[in-house]
């Protein structure tokens, strides 16, 4: 249920945190971390994860396995 | 992250004017800097041209765009953007922007209060500093809060200092109000094509309400955001220049069409700038092997479009690391944490004074020029020759030829010196090359100059010089550059007309592929 940065591929350029809808991306030492209690993998807010649409570096913003994926609620 | 450098954060560029504003500025003061071309104009012909009469106000004695200020005042960019809301195929988003900045290289970055500190500290140390930049690393425009607020806590302590910003023009027109009431005094928009399906070969994919889209659909959204907002900038009287990156092969013939559409739209000034791509910056472009243009490609284009608006040619990329005027480097005065907890005093009445004794300077300039220029008056040749200068500012012959990091290039003509451009030979000079390997270099960054105009000399490198059909000449040191420049000129064509010499057509030139970074 929530998407994850890749640590060492964050350039910290911040590009995620001002879009996420939920406020859930912080910085932290050398990268951008989601927190994964805040993610909702955009769903509720936007067709594709923001985070991962705005990332210029491919493959950085990936789904975290270790959750579920995030159900809305209905 | 071999090759990275940690630059400073306080960037200061000096200003370079674009060569045909130059000659409008000159043409408008003096009226018979066109002489020697035997038609003598006042302000028509090659004056202001069809810009409207208030941005000719404006830019007549602007820093940035006026002959006779560009050697007195710098400028300085400070890296509170970060962001970026699309993708170039000639950045590595891991450094700064390619080329509004310095491949691989990466900016300290900046809170907006940081920032502000800063220029204030370079501003009260250094009065040549009288224009802030906002341009990346991202796009100032992605990151409107941080850049905005930047130039809140400046306009506040600061109001002589003029602002101005870089962006790629995505969020353009969502802004301009806002830069409009900041009374930011000039925008420069990076422009690379006006065609999508030239875009899609230079933007992998823009971000834009909330969506990422790719190829022709991004690119197509992207350029009619950028022409939606130079038109909007232009009817509420914002000064904007557009870049443009030269790439060959890709929009190198189309961007005639793109110095078209621009004006027509109001931009006052074109700059195209040559694509640097080498593959350790880890570009697309640097990976797939696309080349940047050589001297003369660049020069045939920007020669191309001159007839149809004002080019500029000042543009070295990447001189923006320094602290201080062209040569000289005080970066190390303004790290961050030594301004930090400094108190300045920024004082507007000193600033004020060191600002008028430049323009006493300028205009000692501006004379000893137009002098010599009356001794070419009647001479009637078809003779244009280059020459390289080493130069640390101030518009004199001041830099010893094995110290220079650049050299300016001016156009010689019985219409006088014209500059046309800047070599760099930075990288060259530093380590893991020897000596000679060193003079190689630049020599083929200047092999299209007849001569190189230095205020100083070894015996060396003059004698290989020689060989290379390039005259080293060290009889003006420190002397006025343009002055020198037509000097060399007249007796260059007096030695042609005697047979002592012979004109022959010069080779083409190499233009150096990286950064320029502080040694
Ligand atoms: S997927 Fe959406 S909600 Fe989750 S971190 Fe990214 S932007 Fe925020
Ligand atoms: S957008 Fe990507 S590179 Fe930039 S801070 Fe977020 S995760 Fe890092």
């Amino acid at each position: 249920m929530a998407y994850t940065i890749v640590a060492e591929n964050c350039t910290s350029c911040a590009a995620c945190e001002a879009e996420c809808p939920n406020v859930a991306i912080s910085a932290k030492d050398f990268a951008f971390v989601i927190n994964p209690k805040k993610c909702t993998e955009c769903i509720g807010y936007f067709d594709d994860p923001q985070c991962v649409a705005v990332c210029p570096i491919d493959a950085t913003c990936i789904i975290d396995t270790v959750y579920p994926r995030y159900q809305a609620r209905a | 992250m071999q090759g990275v450098a940690q630059q400073p954060v306080v960037q200061l560029t000096v200003l370079q004017p674009s060569s045909e504003t130059m000659q409008k500025i000159a043409g408008h003061k003096g009226c018979a800097t066109q002489g020697g071309s035997g038609k003598a104009s006042c302000g028509s012909g090659a004056g202001q041209g069809d810009l409207a009469p208030e941005i000719w106000e404006k830019i007549k004695n602007h820093p940035c765009y006026s002959e006779e200020a560009h050697h007195h005042y710098a400028r300085m960019h400070v890296a509170v953007a970060p962001a970026c809301n699309i993708q170039c195929n000639y950045c590595n988003r891991k450094y700064d922007c390619a080329n509004e900045s310095r491949p691989g290289v990466v900016s300290e970055k900046l809170t907006p209060e940081q920032a502000a500190k800063k220029v204030l500290a370079v501003a009260s140390t250094i009065p040549q500093m009288t224009v802030l930049g906002i341009a990346g690393p991202g796009d100032p425009l992605a990151n409107p809060a941080k850049t905005f607020k930047t130039f809140e806590l400046i306009a506040k302590t600061a109001p002589d200092i003029k602002l101005c910003l870089s962006t790629n023009g995505l969020m353009l027109p969502d802004r301009v109000d806002t830069i409009k009431n900041f009374n930011v005094d000039h925008v420069t928009i990076t422009i690379n094509m006006t065609d999508p399906e030239i875009g899609a070969k230079i933007y992998p994919w823009v971000y834009y309400k909330h969506k990422r889209y790719t190829g022709v659909e991004g690119a197509k959204i992207l350029s009619e955001r950028q022409l939606q907002g130079l038109e909007m900038l232009t009817e509420r009287g914002i000064l904007c220049k557009v870049n443009s990156v030269m790439i060959p092969g890709v929009n190198d013939k189309h961007l005639v069409e793109v110095n078209r559409a621009v004006k027509s739209r109001g931009a006052f000034l074109h700059n195209i700038m040559p694509l640097i791509s080498a593959p350790e910056h880890g570009t697309v472009f640097g990976l797939t092997g696309q080349r940047g243009p050589s001297a003369q490609e660049l020069k045939a284009l920007q020669d191309g479009c001159e007839g149809e608006m004002n080019m500029m040619r000042h543009c070295r990329q990447c001189r923006a690391d320094a602290v201080g005027l062209l040569g000289e480097d005080r970066s190390a005065e303004f790290t961050t944490d030594k301004i930090m907890d400094r108190e300045v005093d920024y004082d507007l009445e000193t600033r004020k004074a060191y600002q008028e004794k430049v323009e006493e300077e300028r205009q000692a300039k501006v004379a000893a020029k137009q002098a010599e220029l009356e001794t070419l008056a009647g001479e009637r040749s078809d003779i244009k020759v280059l020459v390289a200068v080493a130069t640390k500012g101030s518009g004199r012959i001041n830099e010893h030829f094995g110290h220079a990091k650049e050299f300016q290039v001016y156009e010689l003509s019985t219409a006088g010196a014209k500059f046309v451009g800047h070599r760099r030979v930075d990288l060259y000079c530093q380590g893991g090359y020897g000596e000679e390997d060193s003079l190689d270099t630049v020599i083929r960054a200047i092999n299209d100059c007849a001569a190189v105009l230095v205020a100083k000399i070894g015996g060396c490198p003059k004698e290989t010089l020689r060989k290379a059909g390039i005259e080293p000449v060290d009889k003006y040191a420190l002397e006025f550059i343009e002055q020198s420049a037509i000097a060399y000129f007249r007796e260059y064509v007096e030695k042609v007309k005697t047979g002592e010499i012979q004109h022959v057509e010069p080779g083409d030139a190499a233009i150096r592929q990286g950064a320029l970074v502080a040694a």
